[in-house]
């Protein structure tokens, strides 16, 4: 059999020598943390920097990789919420909003239908009965005429009600299509907004994903407790109308404001400021439905609609001041100021920003909360460090004890895998908890595996009387197919973990199935070069595993 | 010869058949008293699996669970279950409680007026009580946790199921699900015995533990397999006790590698990962075991196709590669 062909020895090499490098950063893991963090801050200012974040950025040298493995909350500290969406608290908001849409379209057909009522009806239906059922072919029409269809990528073609009659009632429930375009859109509201309140407080890598159809999942490392973050998504943020005083759009942020005025940055436009009235025209509590749209010149807007006393006010005060223009301000930055164009009288009308603001779109549920401490989290660091070191030196001394010089070439193989584990972790930005050290460290026993079937076959060739290089070919050849087995039954249990469990018990299958691919690499290919290089350098008579 | 630390002789001949009736009667009878400990004492679930809230407290003066649970007892929660934790890290200036709380029926959310009237009650009876963690599960997550938990293992076993029986025959197939359900469920009686708390993370060991158990099965297997082609007139039974004799080197090896590992963990991981470190200890120890004495026995049982025809899975590629 020929040796291993040079550029398989060079790939080896690579590999390891990119596992060594990748891993480094987090043996240095608060200045390297520091560092980038220094180095995004000052990304995100344009380039420029403070003394003292200069100062972080030098703690680590540019040209060094700076990925580093994400510390799980068990670890880290900080806030886990399961939140449940009550999607279904939208449909009522938007029944309730289409009753006086209802009732002004049939009071113009009063001599046809009659009188016009809300029959009582579950919160996702809206019934109305009108006084002379022989106008009822009418009546649909006209309900018919408040039909829309579908905003969304699947339900085109759809309407948005369904309409039917029932005795002397007109049933009108939103469609399943339009449900469902609901749903979507009060969960990407949530998360938009719930993103946005974490984002202000500025906490490093928080966890906002949608999870299934209706739940959100948030974790934010460093907050002090579940109930502080509950605290934060729940504060609204305030969305006003004010109006602009003349020539209130100005790039000189010193301006003064006059009395009862203040000087607002804009969000999109940088450098820009508007000076406007402090008490709004109408609020966002005003609100009741914002939803995307398209203008009419086809450009993608957001719709929005006000309650009776916000639709008056509004329409009052754009008959009153066409030409000019009124600031759309949420929490103090002016999203918009549009002109005036003409009387809007309905109280509604659309934005061409995304509206992100407001109350949350519907209620939350929360299934799952979890808190812990940073002291707590340091503490798990320390213990698995230490558990780490233990486990090694024990593992080194074990190997070393059992097979001499060829344990020193399985714990060099070891050394290399745990350095590829965290540099694989680090690269795909995976999150390491506490079981997952625990998966590393378990690793550590397991990796050996390999190595040991290995050397036991190769006791057995040197045993049967082959000479060293027979005796390692065969060895490492007559092991793969048990390593081969071994290690994809195991590699089936971790990808069964990682699809089906969660939170923590991922971290785990991700470190577990990880070390060992990792570890098989170790094991079949760099100890084999080991012990070939030393064959070859030393061309030994006889040796003894 | 260098000096090398043999826990194996060299060469063994161990007949590990010769007690076979008492080895396998012995994990017939540790299965029906895991089974009947399971039904008749149940689980101590953890919150992920029952719902409810946990507090872990710390304090620096003693842990007094009386005085906790008289605290406690005046807010109507329900069953409060409070339990010191004990961890050679701790030093004599750290004292470490978990308070458990169970999910009281038809609340979905968790109420946290209810965590920060318990802890105002703790912190009156010392005043120097910390939380390092409070976790709420709510019932609806819990449901789901338990599904999602039972799905895991089962699909583990299917999957090796699956896998050794397409590698080897299907007797090899039974025999180490055999082994495999051996080690899950004895270790789960083990849980129930000591009322150790059963929570995610346990499961997760669980799994690996599956995963360890075939790993050791499979590598026997694939030795027999070899000798199965080597020598075709051995009679089946003597051929398993050479098989099990040349890998016991290495069986015992990788198991105690692992036990470091675990031993080392469990002194000194800390005590949040205790549980799933014991579970894991529990699992390489009686999945070595069922290796040696449960897998090959039903293998011997069902018998092997050992017709002359010449097996495909023989001429596989790493088998001859000395022809």
């Amino acid at each position: 059999m020929q040796p291993m062909a040079l550029w398989k020895r060079i790939l080896i090499l690579l590999i390891c020598a990119w596992g060594i490098v990748g891993a480094v950063p987090n043996l240095f893991y608060g200045r390297v943390e520091r560092h980038n963090d220094a180095a995004a801050a000052i990304e995100a200012a344009g380039g420029t920097s403070s003394a003292e974040q200069a100062a972080d950025l030098a703690e680590w040298p540019e040209f060094l990789p700076s990925a580093l493995v994400n510390l799980g909350l068990d670890l880290r500290g900080g806030a886990h919420l399961l939140a449940e969406v009550r999607v279904e608290d939208v449909y009522k908001t938007r029944i309730d909003a289409l009753w006086p849409e209802v009732r002004d379209a049939l009071r113009d057909l009063r001599d046809q239908v009659g009188s016009v009522r809300r029959a009582p009806s579950p919160d996702d239906v809206l019934r109305v009965s009108i006084e002379k059922p022989a106008g009822m072919a009418t009546a649909l029409e006209a309900v018919n005429g408040l039909n829309d269809s579908v905003v969304s990528l699947t339900g085109v073609g759809e309407s948005t009600l369904d309409i039917t009659a029932e005795g002397n009632e007109i049933v009108i429930q939103l469609s399943e299509a339009e449900k469902q375009a609901t749903d979507n859109r009060t969960m990407q509201q949530s998360l938009e907004i719930i993103r946005r309140r974490i984002d202000e407080v500025g906490t490093r890598e928080p966890t906002i994903q949608r999870q299934g159809q209706d739940r959100i999942l948030i974790q934010v490392p460093g907050i002090g407790s579940a109930a502080e973050l509950k605290a934060l998504i729940g504060t609204t943020a305030q969305l006003t109308f004010n109006a602009v005083a003349p020539g209130g759009r100005t790039t000189n942020a010193a301006a003064q404001p006059g009395p009862r005025q203040a000087i607002l940055p804009s969000m999109d436009e940088e450098g820009v400021y508007y000076i406007v009235e402090e008490t709004p025209v109408v609020t966002g509590e005003e609100l009741v439905d914002a939803q995307p749209s398209f203008d009419q010149n086809g450009q993608p807007a957001v719709s929005f609609r006000f309650d009776t006393t916000g639709a008056r006010k509004f329409g009052d005060y754009t008959a009153a001041n066409i030409g000019a223009p009124f600031a759309i301000v949420l929490d103090n930055e002016v999203i918009s100021a549009p002109v005036i164009q003409s009387h809007i009288p309905g109280g509604s009308g659309q934005l061409a920003v995304l509206l992100r603001a407001g109350a949350l779109p519907a209620e939350m549920n929360f299934l799952e909360e979890r808190t812990i401490g940073p002291e707590l989290g340091a503490d798990s660091i320390a213990a698995g460090r230490m558990a780490a070191l233990v486990g090694m030196v024990c593992v080194i001394v074990y190997l070393i004890a059992c097979y001499g010089m060829f344990g020193l070439f399985a714990n060099i193989a070891l050394a290399i895998n745990i350095a590829l584990i965290l540099a694989v972790l680090s690269a795909i930005g995976a999150t390491l908890t506490l079981p997952g050290i625990a998966g590393i460290v378990l690793t550590m026993g397991m990796a050996v595996d390999a190595n040991v079937l290995i050397f036991e076959r190769m006791r057995e060739e040197l045993r049967a009387g082959a000479n060293p290089r027979r005796a390692m070919e065969q060895g490492f050849d007559r092991a793969f197919s048990a390593i081969m087995d071994s290690n994809v039954t195991g590699l089936l249990t971790a990808v069964i973990m990682f699809w089906l469990g969660s939170g923590a018990v991922r971290g785990f299958a991700v470190t577990l199935g990880l070390g060992i691919l990792t570890s098989m690499f170790t094991a079949v290919y760099v100890t084999r070069l080991i012990v070939e290089s030393y064959l070859d350098a030393k061309r030994p008579k006889a040796i003894v595993v | 010869m260098a000096w090398r630390l043999r826990l194996v002789p060299e060469k063994t001949n161990i007949d590990f058949f010769r007690i076979q009736w008492v080895t396998f009667g012995a994990s017939i009878a540790m299965m029906i008293a895991s089974v009947i400990l399971i039904i008749t004492m149940g689980l101590n679930f953890g919150i992920d699996f029952r719902g409810g809230t946990t507090i872990r407290t710390e304090s620096t003066s003693a842990v007094d669970v009386g005085a906790y649970r008289e605290a406690l007892g005046t807010l109507e929660l329900g069953d409060v279950s409070i339990s010191e934790v004990f961890d050679p890290s701790f030093g004599p200036e750290r004292h470490v409680a978990m308070i458990r709380i169970s999910a009281r029926d038809g609340e979905e959310a968790v109420t946290p007026q209810v965590i920060a009237e318990v802890e105002a009650a703790l912190q009156a009876v010392d005043p120097s009580i910390t939380f390092p963690a409070v976790e709420s599960v709510g019932p609806k997550v819990s449901q789901e946790l338990v599904t999602s938990a039972l799905l895991a293992v089962l699909a583990g076993t299917v999957g090796i199921l699956f896998y050794v029986w397409v590698r080897f025959e299907w007797q090899f197939a039974v025999g180490t699900v055999a082994a495999l359900i051996h080690d899950v469920l004895v270790t789960v009686g083990i849980f129930v015995l000591f009322q150790i708390k059963f929570d995610l993370t346990i499961v997760a060991a669980l799994l690996t533990i599956l995963g360890y158990s075939v790993n050791d099965t499979v590598v026997i297997f694939d030795r027999l397999r070899e000798n199965l082609a080597k020598y075709k007139q051995m009679p089946l039974r003597e051929m398993m006790n050479l098989t099990a004799n040349e890998t016991l080197s290495r069986t015992i090896m990788t198991a105690s590698t692992t036990l470091i590992s675990l031993v080392v963990l469990l002194i000194f991981g800390g005590d949040v990962i205790r549980g799933f470190v014991f579970a894991m200890l529990l699992g390489v120890i009686l999945g070595t075991y069922s290796t040696l004495y449960m897998a090959k026995n039903i293998v011997l049982m069902l018998g092997v196709d050992r017709g002359d025809k010449p097996k495909k899975s023989d001429k596989g590629e790493y088998a001859n590669v000395d022809a």
